[in-house]
C-alpha cells in the first residue's frame, strides 16, 4: 500500500505539472490582457510603449519559453505578483485559504452529521413513510440550484425580516467574533442545504446494505439491542463507503463554495478563482486553479488509502 | 414514475408551444415596453411584466425552451460518445482500455466548476475564430453544450466500460464470435442492447445536471447570452432586482428546481424498474 500511495504521489505531481501548462495555455486566451488594461487606463500609452511593456512582461515571446520562466520561477517558490490584491500571490491566497476552509469545513460538519442523523433513520424502516419522506426532501435538496437557493435565503432572513447580513465576512473590533458569526449562517445555512441531500441519500444506501448483512441477523439473534445492532455492528461496515465520500469531499474543501463566495461576497478560494479569472490575474488564476487542483487530487488519493484501511478485504498492488 | 413524467412532458410541452402563447398573448418574448415595466399579472401579461417590459410568462417559456434545449443535445452527445469510449475499453481491453480509463479518472478527479469557468470565459478570437462567429448565439449554446460534454462522458464511459466487461463473457457473445461474428456487429447486436439500462439511466440523470450547470454558468454570465434567455440568465438579471421584484427571482429559480428534480425521480424510477433486485440505491 505504500507503494500504491507513492505511486499516486508520483502520479498527482506529473499531473499537476500538465494541469499547470494547460491552464498557463488558456489563461492567455482570456479576453484581454494585462497590457491591454494598462492601456484602457492610460490612454497616453503609444505604441512604443505598448511594445516596451509587452517584452518587458514577456507577452511577445513565444507560450513555452513563458511556460518554462514561470515554472522555473514557481519551482524556486516564486509565484509571482497578483495585479487584483497588489501583493505576492502567495500573500493573497493564503487568507482566502483560511476563510475558505472555515466556511466549508463548519457547513461540511453539519451537513455530515444532519445527513447521519436522517440517513440511518430512512435505513432503519425501508419503505416506510419517513423513508420516503427524507428521500424526497434529498432529492429535492440534489436539484435546488445553489445560487437560487443563496438568493432565497437572502430574500428572506436578510431583507425580509432583517436578521442576518446579506454579503460579506464582518468587520473588525469589537464584538468582531459576533459579528463574523452571523456572516457565516447565511452562506453555511446554504452549503449545507445544498450537500445535505447527497450525503443523506449515500449514508441511506451504505446502511441499508449494512443491515441487510448476515452479521446482523447474528447479532439481532443473540439478543442484542436494536441500538446496539444499528450504531456498532450495521454503522461500522457502513463507514467504509461512508469514510470514503467524506475524504472525497476533502477534495472540495477549497474551491468547492464558489458559487456560494460568490453570491454572499464571502472572500474565500472560490471568490478568489473567479475573480482572478475575470479580472486577468494570470499569475493569481494560475496559482488558485492549480492549489484546487492539487487538494481534489489529495482527496481521491485519501479515499482509495481510506478504502483499503478500513475494509481488509481491499488491496492495492 | 408518473408524476416527474407528468411534470417533464407539462414543462417541455408548455416551453414547445411558446409560439402559441405569444400569438395568442399579441406578444413576443424579446418585445420590450419601458412604459410597462414590474407590472402585475393582468390578462395580457399572466405573469407580469420584467424590469423591460417583458412578458415574464413568455420569457420563462422561451428560457425552458434554450434550457431543456441544452440539457437534452448536451446529455444524449455526452451519452454517446461516453458509449464510445466504454465500449471501447470494455470490449477491446488491454492498452486501449487502460489509457482510456486513465483519462476518465483524470477528467473526474479535476476541480471541474473553476476549470469551466476558465473554458467559458475563453476569447474564441485569439484561437483565431472571426468575431461574427465568436460572438454569435449559436456559438454560446453550442460552448454550454460542449463544456457540458466535456465533463459528462465520464459517468457513460465507466458504466458502458463496466457492462461491456460483464456481458462479454457471456455465452450469446462467446457463441457469436465462435460463428465469425465481426466485432463491429457483436458491440452493436450483442453489447449496445445489454447496456442500455444502466446507460438510459444515467442519461436521464445527466439532464437534471446539465440544465444545473448551464443555469450556473448563464447566471455568472458565461453561459446564455442576451437577447436569448434561459432560466440562468433570468436569474443574473433578477439578482439586481430582488429589492424592487423579488418575484423574477422567483420564478426561473423554481422552474429549474422543478424541472432537474423531476430528471432526478424519472432516473430514480427507471433504476428501480430496470433493477427491481437492488434495494439500495445510490
Amino acid at each position: 500500500m505504500i507503494r500504491f500511495a507513492a505511486i499516486r504521489l508520483v502520479e498527482i505531481a506529473a499531473m499537476l505539472a500538465l494541469m499547470s501548462f494547460v491552464i498557463y495555455g488558456l489563461i492567455g486566451l482570456m479576453p484581454g490582457d494585462p497590457v491591454d488594461l494598462m492601456l484602457t487606463s492610460d490612454p497616453h500609452l503609444s505604441a512604443a510603449d505598448v511594445a516596451r511593456l509587452k517584452s518587458l512582461y514577456g507577452i511577445d515571446r513565444p507560450l513555452i519559453e513563458r511556460y518554462l520562466a514561470w515554472a522555473q520561477m514557481a519551482l524556486s517558490g516564486d509565484l509571482g505578483y497578483s495585479r487584483l490584491f497588489s501583493a505576492p500571490v502567495a500573500a493573497a491566497l493564503l487568507p482566502r485559504l483560511a476563510n475558505s476552509l472555515e466556511l466549508l469545513g463548519s457547513s461540511f460538519a453539519l451537513a455530515f452529521l444532519l445527513a447521519l442523523g436522517l440517513g440511518i433513520a430512512a435505513a432503519r424502516h425501508p419503505g416506510s413513510r419517513l423513508d420516503a419522506a427524507i428521500n424526497f426532501t434529498a432529492f429535492a435538496g440534489i436539484s435546488l440550484p445553489t445560487f437560487w437557493l443563496a438568493l432565497i435565503l437572502m430574500l428572506i432572513f436578510a431583507q425580509g425580516l432583517g436578521w442576518l447580513p446579506a454579503s460579506g465576512m464582518g468587520e473588525a473590533g469589537s464584538g468582531a467574533l459576533l459579528d463574523r458569526l452571523r456572516h457565516l449562517v447565511l452562506p453555511v445555512a446554504t452549503l449545507t442545504i445544498a450537500s445535505l441531500g447527497g450525503y443523506t441519500r449515500y449514508v441511506r444506501a451504505a446502511m441499508r446494505d449494512a443491515l441487510g448483512q448476515d452479521h446482523i441477523r447474528t447479532a439481532r439473534a443473540k439478543g442484542a439491542s436494536e441500538l446496539r445492532v444499528v450504531w456498532h455492528h450495521a454503522l461500522r461496515s457502513a463507514l467504509v463507503p461512508i469514510a470514503t465520500i467524506l475524504a472525497l469531499s476533502f477534495g472540495t474543501l477549497v474551491s468547492g463554495a464558489l458559487i456560494t463566495e460568490e453570491m454572499f461576497a464571502y472572500p474565500g478560494m472560490g471568490k478568489l478563482i473567479f475573480d482572478a479569472v475575470m479580472g486577468n490575474d494570470y499569475n493569481l488564476a494560475l496559482a488558485a486553479l492549480l492549489l484546487a487542483t492539487a487538494v481534489t487530487m489529495a482527496g481521491n488519493l485519501a479515499a482509495d488509502l481510506a478504502y483499503a484501511w478500513l475494509d481488509p478485504r481491499v488491496t492495492y498492488r | 414514475m408518473r408524476l416527474p413524467l407528468l411534470l417533464l412532458g407539462a414543462i417541455a410541452a408548455a416551453a414547445l408551444a411558446m409560439p402559441l402563447v405569444a400569438a395568442a398573448l399579441h406578444a413576443d418574448p424579446s418585445s420590450v415596453d419601458l412604459l410597462d415595466r414590474f407590472a402585475g399579472p393582468s390578462a395580457a401579461h399572466p405573469l407580469g411584466t420584467d424590469e423591460l417590459g417583458r412578458d415574464m410568462l413568455l420569457r420563462l417559456l422561451e428560457g425552458g425552451r434554450v434550457s431543456l434545449t441544452i440539457g437534452v443535445a448536451a446529455a444524449l452527445t455526452a451519452a454517446a460518445i461516453g458509449t464510445a469510449i466504454g465500449v471501447a475499453a470494455g470490449y477491446l481491453g488491454g492498452w486501449t482500455d487502460r489509457l482510456l480509463m486513465r483519462l476518465t479518472d483524470a477528467v473526474i478527479a479535476l476541480p471541474l466548476l473553476p476549470l469551466l469557468i476558465v473554458f467559458a470565459a475563453l476569447d474564441l478570437r485569439k484561437l483565431g475564430v472571426p468575431h461574427w462567429v465568436a460572438d454569435s448565439a449559436a456559438i454560446s449554446l453550442l460552448r454550454i453544450v460542449a463544456l457540458a460534454v466535456l465533463i459528462g462522458w465520464t459517468t457513460a464511459a465507466r458504466l458502458v466500460r463496466g457492462a461491456t466487461l460483464v456481458t462479454r463473457q457471456r455465452d450469446f457473445v462467446r457463441a457469436a464470435q465462435s460463428l465469425g461474428a465481426g466485432t463491429l456487429h457483436i458491440l452493436v447486436r450483442h453489447i449496445l442492447p445489454n447496456v442500455m439500462a444502466p446507460l438510459v439511466v444515467a442519461t436521464t440523470l445527466s439532464v437534471g445536471d446539465i440544465i444545473l450547470l448551464e443555469s450556473v454558468l448563464s447566471f455568472l454570465g458565461l453561459g446564455v447570452q442576451p437577447p436569448l434567455a434561459s432560466w440562468g440568465s433570468m436569474l443574473s438579471n433578477a439578482e439586481e432586482l430582488m429589492n424592487s421584484a423579488p418575484l423574477l427571482a422567483v420564478y426561473p429559480g423554481a422552474l429549474i428546481f422543478l424541472t432537474v428534480i423531476a430528471c432526478n425521480l424519472l432516473g430514480d424510477a427507471l433504476l428501480a424498474r430496470f433493477d427491481p433486485r437492488d434495494p439500495a440505491r445510490v
